[in-house]
This record gives structure tokens, C-alpha cells and sequence, in this order.
């Protein structure tokens, strides 16, 4: 069964799924505020324009990665849509449909809205996409210093939503062998789906607890620990700072220079 | 708990040199709720390097013992514990690193989601040089014969045997002072058996460490250790002494406890299956498949079954790109009635898939899958007669023509009652043929199969908290409540002592004379030998070159 949810959309083999997962999530969170404290078109496209260009330069096929996450872009369209008609009216009347409208000002402000969110999601998207859970495990615990106990309990709880994800299809298995399920009345059904959530709960407990035993048998929490795989930045990880930084300077520097630039506060 | 602790001993100086000293001093353990002890006052002591075998009827403490020893049993209301377990003279529960326990349930032994991983957590936790422990990974997995696994492969995708085998491999990487191992070898093949036990003998004697093992089978390991202890039932130790010693004086006790003592097997009447009958189930050029298909294919799927009244060829359009690995094809199959069928072969070869095909739980991906008019005629309430597709039958049409037997009984329980789990399968063929039940009809049937199974004396008791035996014999007793033609049986004798074997022998041996089919999934050469019938082996992955690979052979 293919209840490993993550591993097919992850591409470790590519530019960014090489770089170190630590360093990454820190250019992630740096482009993002960058973003977050502006609120004008003209730097919201200039970050949407540059990302897209340089993560494509990169090889990642951010079209291709939009087909897994469109209900982000439906929810994107609808927030817009939503926007374009609640933001005050300023500007030409573009189209009035009587109940209510949308003009020049309203519009703007929406596609402004639309374009910040999707400058801020292609960041977490790749990062998302091509980090593996372990690899950001040892850079948190390696190089963030996070504590050995809390990293290695989010891996392993990880492990534990792909097993209970083939644990409920068996137990759905077990349930129609049974003579349960289809053909049964609402209330059958309901029934039925609500035995099968308290025995996947009822697993679950007890898988949770051998496995804090098998970890504690293995001399987890003994105290000094190595780790195998060494969290290393290399000159690809500078780089990939360094090249951030380059983006948020010059699209601030080009927004000045328009006279658009505006931060949150301003 | 006692998690912070500095260690008390230099863990990686003593873990490549030398056993462990186990002692026991008045050990007692009394579970809370229960009656009796379950571990009465034990004293003992284990030398460094010593291979000591752990013996016992079912529940007479011998996980216990295990975890206790391994430090990892805590006193949670300070009532339960009393007396003392040192390892090199420190208390168990500070000693953490120098005992490696290995538990029954395969699944619980993989703690991380990559296999290099996986096994290089215990060393990790052991502060061993990063450098030296991807040397240990490679050497521990090919101790235990998963060496042609990649590191970076998913520990999800692997078999309960090769989690056993990676569990194991994951403690061998710690080199242990000692190793405490619970049932290693039970959800292996028979080759695979003995590999993991050399693996571990091997293990043993190169790092000097201490053995201690739990096992039901004592033959395999009898012959290679220094020493054997029986834990009674009353929670003491009733022997202890040499394998020869031991085994010899322990006979009697060891096999009325259920114990698998060498060259022994429960005595069986003799049986001669009858003559097979018409078929019911029959496959050609089948294709099996783990992999969920998507909607789209599941309909195309539907309206070609719709479409062809009669058998035929049907493949799965969207699980044709998958990995030829996901396909293994039997060229012919097919289930009589009053015949028993060997579903044989080594881990991860695909055996459970092929019987949940078989028993219309999976979709067939390629071939032809058929239920034969036999299986097919409309019985008790039923209008028309079932399709020859079993996949799309309705869970009514299929409970009372096909039992499965799941190799985890708890997964099938689905109420809180034994008497209850009985009767879900007759109530629901009632309610989906629109009948009434017959209470008092089922009533009798319900006490029938309760004493057929000798499961009356707890026909109140809430299934989860039946012992291993019984639990094995209810989640038979429910697939044999809607008198299916076909059972089919997922190991039905892992783990059982040999008490529950003989009378599962017994039951299906009766099952057949009357007519129904029996195919068993099955590591068990005992098992399969008493049964009897036809054998199909399916073979490992690896050794399948043209995906096409099946045998079927009449034993005796």
C-alpha cells in the first residue's frame, strides 16, 4: 500500500532539495517578512516576478507543483474575487451589477492582495516540496540546537500518520469482511465509521506507547548523542542567502525609485 | 522516570567488550487489577555473555521479565513493583543503552521512516562517532540479510518480516551488553528463521554480549544456549538448568503448558480430506496489487463488469503504470470445496495481498477473477444470484460466502461483546436481504459455535480482553458465523501455543470434511502438513525475473 503520503511530491535530488533544510527555512521565513511588511502592487510583483524567474532558472517546475496545491489557487481567486468587491469603491466604476460593484480601486486592491499571497506562498512552497522531514529534523536539532527530544518525536509521530493511514485501510478491510458498510442505513453507516475511528484511536494509543518503549530500549534520553548524518551548509547554501538578500534589496531598491514602495506601517 | 540522569556507566567503553551481569533480587510484579502475581519473588543471576533461553505457558510473565529487565517496566502507582533488577551492578532503569529489547509486534520496532536511519537511531543514541555508525548500519543489515536494501528506502513499504529483520538490525548497530529479545524469528519464514537466528548467535559471540530470548519454538534455539529458565504460571521460576537438564525434566509441564518442545507435536487423529468438489473460486493470469486505484478506474471497472454477464478478462487501467513489482502473476488458480490450499512463500512475496483478492477485499488489477456457479447460487433470502465479479459484491453477498481471517484478530472486532461479534455477520445478511431474524435460531447457533470454540465461558467478555488464543478463536468463530463455503486464513497459528494450534488443526480439519474451502497463508510446516491439500508458493520479488512465477504441487 502506498501510505507514504509525502515521498512522491519531495524532490531531494533536485537544487533546492540538496540545499540544507535549516538554511533554507530561514531564507524561506526572511523572504516571507520581506513580503509580509510591504503592501504595494508594484513590490509585491517585483517579489513575484524575481521568485518565479530564479526558482524556475533553478529547474523547479513551479506549473507542474500549482497542480498539486489548486485549492490554494481556488482559495486565492476567491479571496481576490471577494476583495475586489468588499474593498471601498475608489476610481472608476468598472462593472456595476446593481446588487453591488467593483471599480478601478477596488480591483487593484485585490490583485495587490492576490499577488502578495502568492509571492509569499512560493517560498513555503518550495521549501515544502523538496525538503524531507528527517533532513529538517537534523538541521533543526544539528545547527538550530533544538532539543534532540522534541525533534525526533516530530519524525517519529510523522512515521506514525503514514502507519495509521494503512492501519484505517485495514481496518476498513476488516469492517467489509464483516458484512459491514455499504448497504447499511445511515445510521449503520455512521455507526460503522465511528467503530472504525475508535479502533484506529485505540491503535494508535498502543502503537504510540511500544514504540516510546522500542525508543527508550534503544537507549533514547541516555543522555550525549551523535548524529549520523551530519546537517552541512555549503558554498550552494551561501549562495542561495546570499541571492535572497539580492532579491529583497533590489526590489525594494526598484520600488523606491518608482515611488511606490510602502511598508505596513507607512 | 529516570530520563535525565547523567550515565552511570561509560556505555560505549563496556558495549564492545563484554556481557552484561544481569541479578535479580526478589523481583516481584503484580499488574494492577489482576489477582495473582506476575512475576513471584524471583531471584537469579545471568553472567557476563551467558545465552539463556525464556520459557513459559502463554501469560506466565515472560514479556514482562524482558522489559523488565531491559529498565523499561515503571512502577506507575509504586504498588506493582518490588525487589531488585541490577545490570552491572546499576539498577535496569539507569543502565539505558546496555540491554537492547526487541518486542513481539514487528511494527513497533521501526522507529523511523528511512532504513539507514532507522537503524542508525540505537547508535546515535549511544554517542557513537558519526563516522563509525554508517559501517555499523551496513554490517547490521547484512547480518540480518536486508543488505540489498538501499538506506534511503521507506520503512513503510516493508513486510512484518523485514521489520522484524530491521528491528533487529536497528539493536545490533547499539552493540549491546546484552540483547533481550522477544519472539524475534515469529513473523519469519522458515529460511528466514534460521538466517535471523544465526544472525543473532553471531552477533552474540563477537561482542561477548548476554542472550536472553523469548521463544514458543524452543528447537530452534535449544541446541545453542548455555542455559534454560521456565517461568510457571504461579509467576515463579519452576526450572532452570542446562537445555538438556532442563527440556528433559520440564517435558510434561513445558508441553501441557502449550509449549513448543523438540520433536514434539500435539498428537492428531489421522485424516484423509475428502475428495474435492465443484469449484467455487477460479482465477487465470491474475494481477495483485497493494496500490488504491484512482475513482476514474473503479468506474471504467464497473460498467465493463456490468457490461459482461460472464466471466472475462479485466485490467485496471490506471495501476498498469506501476511498478512490476505491484504485479505477480499466478497463471491458474482455483478452490474446491472439502479442499484445503497452502498459501506458502517468503516475506513480502505477496501472499496477503493475493488472499485479500481472493477474498474480494482488493481489486484484481489484471486477469480473470471469477466466483463459480457453485459460489454464486442465491442462498437463504436471496433473490438472484451473486455476480461472478467478487469484487462487487455487497458486504451481505460476500460474509456469507467468503470468511476471511485477518492475521491481527483485533481488527476485526466490532463490538464490545463476544456473544455480540458472533452474531454482526448473521444480523447484517438478515438486514440487507430484508428478512427477520430468527432469534431463537441464532440463539442456538451463537451457543453452537461458542462451544465448538470453547469460548462460552467468556461469551461476556469484551473481545479486547480476551487472551491471544481466545482472540484467534473468535475472529475464526465470526468468519464462521454466516457459514461462508470459502475461509480463507491470514497465519492462523503465529504466535499460538500449541494447545490453540491442535484445536484450530482440529476445526479446520472438520471445516473441510465438511465441504468448505480453506486456503491458509501460512509460515507453518507443522500446520501445513497436518491439512494437507495443495500448495501454492509464491516466490520472493527479487527471484521473479519474468513476473510470472507459480507451482502448484500435491503434498502426499
Amino acid at each position: 500500500m502506498n501510505n507514504d503520503i509525502f515521498s512522491s511530491i519531495i524532490r531531494r535530488d533536485s537544487f533546492f532539495g540538496r540545499l540544507n533544510a535549516g538554511l533554507k527555512m530561514g531564507v524561506m521565513f526572511l523572504l516571507i517578512i520581506a513580503i509580509m511588511i510591504t503592501k504595494d502592487p508594484v513590490t509585491s510583483l517585483g517579489f513575484f516576478g524575481a521568485q518565479v524567474l530564479l526558482v524556475s532558472l533553478c529547474g523547479f517546475n513551479l506549473l507542474r507543483l500549482s497542480f498539486y496545491l489548486w485549492p490554494l489557487l481556488v482559495a486565492l481567486l476567491t479571496t481576490g474575487w471577494s476583495t475586489a468587491l468588499l474593498a471601498p469603491k475608489t476610481g472608476q466604476i468598472l462593472w456595476d451589477f446593481g446588487l453591488n460593484s467593483i471599480s478601478t480601486g477596488s480591483l487593484e486592491v485585490a490583485v495587490n492582495m492576490m499577488l502578495r499571497a502568492l509571492a509569499m506562498t512560493i517560498p513555503s512552497l518550495v521549501f515544502v516540496m523538496s525538503t524531507d522531514p528527517t533532513d529538517l529534523g537534523d538541521a533543526l536539532a544539528q545547527r538550530w540546537r533544538l532539543p534532540a527530544r522534541f525533534v525526533l518525536a516530530a519524525l517519529v509521530a510523522l512515521r506514525l500518520v503514514g502507519v495509521l493511514f494503512g492501519e484505517w485501510h485495514a481496518l476498513g478491510q476488516a469492517r467489509r469482511a464483516r458484512g459491514l458498510g455499504a448497504g447499511q442505513s445511515w445510521w449503520g453507516r455512521v455507526r460503522t465509521a465511528a467503530g472504525q475511528c475508535f479502533a484506529l484511536l485505540v491503535q494508535a494509543i498502543r502503537r504510540g506507547s511500544r514504540l516510546a518503549v522500542t525508543m527508550e530500549a534503544r537507549g533514547f534520553g541516555a543522555g550525549r548523542r551523535t548524529w549520523a548524518r551530519e546537517s552541512t551548509v555549503s558554498r550552494a547554501d551561501y549562495l542561495v542567502l546570499a541571492v535572497s538578500v539580492l532579491i529583497i534589496v533590489a526590489v525594494y531598491g526598484l520600488s523606491a525609485a518608482l515611488g511606490s514602495l510602502t511598508f505596513i506601517w507607512g | 522516570m529516570n530520563t535525565q540522569t547523567e550515565n552511570p556507566t561509560s556505555i560505549t567503553d563496556s558495549a564492545d567488550t563484554r556481557g552484561a551481569l544481569i541479578e535479580l533480587d526478589s523481583l516481584s510484579w503484580h499488574h494492577p487489577g489482576r489477582e495473582n502475581p506476575t512475576l513471584n519473588s524471583l531471584s537469579l543471576t545471568i553472567k557476563p555473555g551467558e545465552k539463556v533461553l525464556l520459557l513459559g505457558p502463554s501469560g506466565a510473565g515472560k514479556s514482562t521479565l524482558l522489559h523488565a529487565i531491559a529498565g523499561v517496566l515503571y512502577d506507575q502507582d509504586g504498588q506493582s513493583a518490588s525487589g531488585s533488577i541490577t545490570i552491572n551492578g546499576v539498577p535496569a532503569e539507569q543502565a539505558r543503552g546496555l540491554i537492547a529489547l526487541m518486542q513481539q509486534d514487528p511494527e513497533s520496532s521501526v522507529v523511523l521512516s528511512r532504513v539507514g536511519d532507522d537503524v542508525a537511531f540505537g547508535a546515535e543514541n549511544m554517542a557513537v562517532e558519526p563516522s563509525q555508525i554508517w559501517q555499523r548500519v551496513q554490517e547490521s543489515l547484512n547480518a540480518v540479510g536486508l543488505g540489498h536494501l538501499e538506506l534511503e528506502r521507506s520503512t513503510a513499504a516493508l513486510s512484518g518480516g523485514q521489520k522484524q529483520r530491521l528491528g533487529l538490525a536497528g539493536i545490533l548497530a547499539m552493540r549491546p551488553a546484552a540483547l533481550a529479545l522477544d519472539e524475534p524469528t515469529a513473523n519469519l519464514d522458515p529460511e528466514g528463521v534460521i538466517e535471523v537466528r544465526d544472525a543473532v548467535l553471531a552477533a552474540a559471540s563477537t561482542t561477548g554480549a548476554t542472550l536472553l530470548v523469548v521463544e514458543h519454538r524452543v528447537g530452534i534455539w535449544s541446541p545453542f544456549m548455555d542455559r534454560v529458565i521456565v517461568l510457571g504460571t504461579d509467576g515463579t521460576i519452576s526450572h532452570d538448568g542446562t537445555p538438556e537438564q532442563v527440556l528433559g525434566a520440564a517435558r510434561d509441564e513445558l508441553i501441557a503448558g502449550g509449549v513448543w518442545v523438540p520433536e514434539y507435536e500435539p498428537e492428531l487423529p489421522a485424516f484423509s480430506a475428502p475428495a474435492p468438489g465443484r469449484s467455487l473460486i477460479a482465477a487465470r493470469k491474475l494481477g495483485i496489487s497493494r496500490v488504491t486505484p484512482t475513482r476514474k478506474s473503479l468506474k471504467i471497472r464497473r460498467a465493463q463488469v456490468k457490461k459482461h454477464p460472464e466471466p472475462i478478462e479485466l485490467n485496471l487501467e490506471a495501476v498498469k503504470n506501476y511498478t512490476p513489482q505491484a504485479l505477480r502473476d499466478i497463471t491458474e488458480l482455483s478452490l474446491h470445496e472439502g479442499e484445503h490450499i497452502s498459501l506458502l512463500g517468503p516475506n513480502g512475496a505477496g501472499k496477503s495481498t493475493l488472499a485479500l483478492t481472493l477474498a474480494g477485499l482488493l481489486y484484481p488489477v489484471a486477469g480473470r477473477l471469477e466466483a463459480s456457479r457453485a459460489l454464486r447460487t442465491a442462498r437463504g433470502g436471496e433473490k438472484i444470484q451473486a455476480h461472478w465479479d467478487i469484487a462487487s459484491w455487497n458486504p451481505a453477498q460476500l460474509v456469507s460466502r467468503i470468511g476471511y481471517v485477518f492475521q491481527e484478530p483485533e481488527y476485526q472486532f466490532v463490538t464490545s461483546r463476544v456473544r455480540d461479534e458472533l452474531q454482526v455477520g448473521p444480523r447484517r445478511v438478515a438486514a440487507l436481504e430484508h428478512r427477520t431474524v430468527d432469534e431463537a435460531e441464532l440463539a442456538a447457533r451463537t451457543d453452537e459455535l461458542l462451544e465448538r470454540l470453547r469460548l462460552t465461558h467468556v461469551q461476556d467478555a469484551n473481545p479486547f480482553t480476551l487472551s491471544g488464543g481466545e482472540k484467534r478463536r473468535l475472529s475464526v468463530a465470526t468468519a464462521l458465523a454466516t457459514r461462508p463455503q470459502v475461509l480463507i486464513l491470514d497465519e492462523p497459528t503465529f504466535g499460538q501455543d500449541a494447545r490453540t494450534w491442535a484445536e484450530l488443526v482440529q476445526l479446520i480439519r472438520r471445516l473441510v470434511s465438511e465441504g468448505v474451502a480453506v486456503l491458509s497463508i501460512t509460515h507453518d510446516e507443522a500446520y501445513t502438513r497436518a491439512l494437507g491439500g495443495a500448495h501454492i508458493r509464491l516466490e520472493n520479488v527479487h527471484s521473479m525475473t519474468n513476473g510470472l512465477q507459480a507451482e502448484e504441487n500435491t503434498h502426499e
